[in-house]
């Protein structure tokens, strides 16, 4: 695409830059910097505070004839008019002369700032943002020392004013350049937020209930030039010089945001180096420079009092867990492991690093076992193999590409995930949202699918059938298929992203298959941009599936069976799924590495405790297969061990292979192994590229207080179709549902559940979801349920009771519970409900 | 020659032994400083008994030595401790690493920090030359009342009052 440009002089210095650019960008690429406050390279300008004045020269033209005006040296005219200009609303113009730095431009800039400090309090000493304060730099290199305003007549207003449980307002200091608003309204739309009342009196007022309900805000506290808005969770905690960051990813959804742990010794937690807050680190291909706000709140866990800190064993005659020294628990778990002679099953979760995993598959192989990982969302080889690849960037999906969700709600799921689909369907692409039920991105969809659950991967079929026009198909196809599957087959770019809500393994295994063969017949695999994306349930699930660990496609307890010896890493199968204690009990032998004392760990031989990613370093690999590295931000305590080096001390310890003496090291082992990874290493990872717009730095009013990126954007894998041209993909035949069940209980994923590593994070605590049982309105009238009701549950020779709340949003037949909130459920089932009269 | 000069040399010493002696016979006798002298600090308070220390830690910031540590809290008007929504719930001089610059003094805002004249310091151990808060503060003055007190909501709501005592 090539764009018009436009030359212009910016204070002596020639720039050319596409038409449309505003002058404050442009001089930013210069190098000029214009001082702003409402501007904000993400948002549109509003020209709110007039802090970026400049002098603005046009050419003159000659009413007459439409020329330009020439001087007797032929050089054009110059005309500056009246008044000076606010830069960040004015877009370039071919020939201009914009003076940033002439005498009359920094006059009008310094009367700006003495006005805006005339209600501002100046309690820069108490104030969070204080040190890090866009007005307190502003103030400082372009203010005025003294102002001729009084102080008595200075306007005092609420200093204390919570917006909501995490966000609280001080309106004394807000300036009132809606930066905050806009961020709510035009990213992130949810218009919580708003101004209300005019000119001094004007305040922010939050718009819902529970106030500023968006699963965004923390962002706002970042763009704030301002320190009017703080989060409950730093509120006075440090002053920003005080901390030290360290980069790290965050470890709760595929998305793999980047951030910054800014940590400090706390007398509060005895003299401990505790993380005082996240803060996002910008990566433009992956979340820009915002975070979510589990990713910035539910950090606690690391810190939490609760976690393992010795390794433990139990001689099982006694039945007692005792703490043992490191060296008598490797011997123990080697004994116990030989003992096995080979029947032995490691367990991992998604959370665990590479570096993790593929010390885990190592050790099993070693034993002529094998590595199983503890989920049931399958597909992890087909995005292997059809994922997206180099280069690739949401933000350059728009107009003429497509983007298909399918059985995910990517709101709840991956919220910066929703953010950017979001974005990339206003910019003109194609949105196709399919799920059995309403999901928050159908508001920004194109086309809209509905589908039975548990079909999702028929729906595709019926898409396929349209680019490939097998006969077997027929019977999937409709009208709908058929116009969005010529909406995919003419998209210049589409990226796929599948979830599995309401699908087991077998279904999500379809699903996947079908999705990467429809990318493939209609063309769109194996370049940047398009491609498939898995919207796994942990923050590594894809890093597993690329170390070879995979779930079994019977599930655990299947792969349990006739084990002798179970090492499980990062999970917790028996709190998942309490069918599976027994099945882990019967095994002679169980090993648990991990952070807390979790159900497995009750039921093992040795429990070892493992450090969190806040105390080591290693990589995780997001869904779409970007490598990102995270760094020891805090010491760990001594009695704690990075995973993969209990996991190389034990296979040292039974001659299976040398202990490896870093992450690194371990990753160098991964390169040389497996083909996909051939390029990664440490020092890869850790490669920069600069980015728009800036963050961080001296001009942090520009882009806020997000840091810049210094520790590497990570490497995005190359999928297999784009090295092996002889891959081919084909659809999965269908399986047939066996009969529609009267209620279908479906789990269905909220972003704040009450999992570990939520849990701890007491700001959260109001925003938890709460356990309930949603049901559709017909079938509750047929149940004879109530709204708020209580019903029971039954299933798989199970009974729960829990309260019923009846929603139009759910589909007949179906009834959801959100995860981890106490109902112990992986994927669907059938069930049978019964209200209980009260 | 060699007799001339022992005389002189006795005289002198003969003459010192009548003079008013210049050294303090410390510790019975405590020499008086100057009013700008520089010992050890203390935390003060308004009259009403608030603390002045707003626990903002530019005095932190401000010390070449690294001597202070703050840690802040938010105030709530059930238990506040100092003027505004902050206060020092953690504060500490290291006096071993303490140079008596009196920078913190200048840095701080409220006038909280101050280089009193105590410069009788000795230690028998590093901890001991931590001084807490609790050390650093002073007792609560005649008439005031002790932190964390609680007063009626929103009469305290100005970090910084302008530099006089908030009654
Ligand atoms: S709270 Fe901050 S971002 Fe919002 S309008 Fe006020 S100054 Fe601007
Ligand atoms: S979107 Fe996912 S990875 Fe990003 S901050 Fe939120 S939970 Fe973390
Ligand atoms: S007097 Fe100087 S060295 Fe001592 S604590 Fe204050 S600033 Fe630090
Ligand atoms: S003594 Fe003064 S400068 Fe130091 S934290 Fe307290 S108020 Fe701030
Ligand atoms: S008016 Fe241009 S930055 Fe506010």
């Amino acid at each position: 695409m090539s764009q018009a440009l436009v030359s212009l002089t910016i204070d002596g210095v020639e720039v050319t830059v596409p038409v449309g650019t505003k002058i404050v960008d442009a001089a930013k690429q210069a190098g000029i910097e214009i001082p702003v406050f409402c501007y904000h390279p993400k948002l549109e300008s509003v020209g709110m505070c007039r802090q970026c004045l400049v002098e603005i020269g046009r050419p003159k033209i000659d009413r007459s004839t439409r020329k330009i005006v020439r001087d007797k040296n032929g050089d054009p005219v110059i005309e500056f008019g009246p008044k000076l200009e606010t830069s960040c609303t004015t877009p370039v113009g071919e020939g201009w002369v914009v003076l940033v730095n002439s005498e009359r431009a920094i006059e009008g800039r310094r009367q700006v700032i003495e006005l805006i400090l005339t209600s501002h309090p100046l309690d820069c000493p108490i104030c969070d943002k204080g040190g890090e304060c866009p007005l307190q730099n502003m103030t400082m290199a372009h203010g005025p020392g003294k102002s001729r305003f009084l102080y008595e007549d200075k306007m005092h207003l609420a200093k204390h004013v919570p917006l909501g449980d995490l966000i609280f307002l001080d309106r004394e200091r807000c300036i009132q350049c809606a930066r905050c608003i806009r961020f709510q309204t035009e990213i992130v739309d949810d218009p919580v937020i708003a101004f209300s009342e005019r000119g001094r009196k004007l305040e922010i007022v939050t718009l819902s209930e529970p106030g500023f309900a968006s699963y965004f805000s923390g962002n706002t506290t970042d763009i704030c030039p301002v320190g009017a808005l703080t989060t409950a969770d730093f509120r006075f905690g440090a002053r920003p010089w005080e901390l030290n960051a360290t980069a790290s990813i965050c470890p709760h959804c595929a998305v793999g945001c980047n951030t910054m742990l800014n940590t400090r010794r706390e007398a509060r937690s005895q003299g401990r180096v505790v993380i005082k807050r996240v803060m996002p680190r910008q990566n433009e291909a992956v979340n820009e420079i915002w975070l979510c706000d589990k990713g910035r709140f539910a950090h606690h866990f690391a810190s939490s009092e609760e976690r393992l800190a010795r390794p433990v064993i139990k001689l099982k005659r006694r039945g007692r867990l005792t703490a043992t020294t490191w060296e008598n628990a490797v011997k123990f778990v080697v004994e116990g492991l030989q003992a096995a002679h080979g029947a032995v099953l490691g367990i991992a979760g998604g959370r665990a690093s590479n570096e993790d995993l593929y010390a885990l598959h190592r050790l099993m192989d070693g034993l002529g076992g094998r590595a199983v990982l503890h989920d049931q969302m399958a597909g992890g080889e087909f995005v292997q193999q059809a994922g997206v690849g180099p280069g690739t960037n949401l933000a350059d999906l728009g107009s003429g590409d497509c983007i298909l969700v399918v059985a995910s709600d990517l709101h709840e799921e991956a919220p910066i995930w929703w953010l950017r689909v979001k974005q990339a369907a206003e910019r003109g692409a194609k949105l196709i949202v399919a799920n059995a039920r309403p999901t928050r991105l159908d508001a920004h969809a194109t086309h809209i699918l509905r589908y039975d659950y548990g079909v999702a991967a028929h729906m595709i079929l019926g898409m396929l059938h349209e680019i490939n026009h097998q006969k077997e198909l027929d019977q999937y196809a409709s009208a709908e298929t058929k116009k969005v599957a010529k909406v995919v087959s003419k998209a210049n770019n589409v990226v796929v992203f599948y979830g599995s809500e309401g699908l087991d393994y077998a279904a999500s295994h379809d699903l996947a298959q079908n999705c990467a063969t429809l990318l493939a017949a209609s063309g769109h695999v194996g370049r940047a941009n398009n491609g498939l994306v898995a919207v796994w349930t942990h923050s590594n699930t894809q890093g597993a599936w690329d170390m070879g660990v995979h779930p079994e496609p019977g599930g655990l307890a299947a792969a349990l069976k006739g084990q002798k010896a179970a090492y499980v890493v990062a999970a917790d199968p028996a709190g998942d799924e309490p069918l599976l204690t027994s099945l882990l009990e019967q095994v002679d032998f169980l090993i648990v590495q991990g952070l807390f004392l979790t159900e497995t760990a009750l039921a093992a031989d040795v429990v070892l405790p493992a450090q969190s990613f806040v105390e080591r370093d290693g990589t995780y690999t997001n869904g779409m297969r970007r490598v990102q590295r995270f760094f020891p931000a805090i010491a760990p305590n001594e009695g704690m061990r990075a995973d993969w080096e209990i996991l190389s001390a034990v296979a040292a310890a039974m001659g299976i292979d040398s202990a490896r003496p870093s992450a690194a090291a371990v990753m160098q082992d991964i390169a040389a192994k497996n083909r996909d990874y051939s390029e990664v290493n440490y020092p890869a990872l850790s490669r920069n590229a600069s980015q728009w717009p800036h963050v961080g730095g001296k001009d942090i009013y520009f882009g806020g207080t997000a840091h810049p990126n210094h520790q590497g954007l990570g490497v995005q894998l190359t999928p297999r179709v784009e090295r092996q041209k002889d891959i081919s993909f084909d659809w999965a035949a269908p399986r047939k549902i066996a009969h529609k069940p009267r209620y279908l209980m479906v789990p269905i994923t909220k972003l704040y559940d009450r999992g570990t590593t939520v849990v701890q994070s007491q700001v959260l605590g109001p925003r938890l979801e709460i356990l309930r049982l949603y049901v559709n309105p017909e079938d509750a009238e047929r149940l004879g349920m109530i709204d708020e009701g209580e019903v029971e549950v039954q299933w798989d020779g199970r009974k729960q009771r829990l309260r019923s709340v009846i929603d139009e949003h759910v589909p007949s037949g179906a009834v959801l519970v959100p995860r981890s909130l106490g109902v112990p459920l992986a994927t669907a089932v059938d069930v049978k409900i019964r209200p209980i009269a009260l | 020659m060699f007799a001339v000069e022992l005389a002189r040399g006795m005289w002198t010493t003969l003459k010192s032994m009548f003079e008013e002696p210049v050294t303090y016979q410390y510790p019975e006798v405590k020499r008086p400083v100057r009013p700008r002298f520089k010992g050890r600090h203390v935390l003060a308070r308004y009259k009403n008994g608030l603390e002045r220390c707003i626990g903002c830690a530019l005095c932190a910031a401000a010390c070449p030595a690294s001597a202070i540590f703050v840690e802040a809290s938010e105030n709530i008007d059930r238990r506040r401790f100092s003027p505004g929504e902050r206060y020092a719930s953690t504060y500490e001089i290291n006096l071993l690493r303490c140079i008596f610059c009196g920078f913190c003094e200048d840095a701080c805002p409220t006038e909280a920090i101050v280089l009193e004249h105590n410069y009788e310091m000795s230690f028998t151990s590093r901890r001991d030359a931590i001084y807490t808060k609790e050390r650093l503060i002073v007792p609560v003055p005649p008439g005031g009342d002790p932190t964390p007190m609680i007063v009626p909501p929103g009469s305290f709501d100005r970090a910084i009052p302008e530099m006089e005592d908030p009654d």
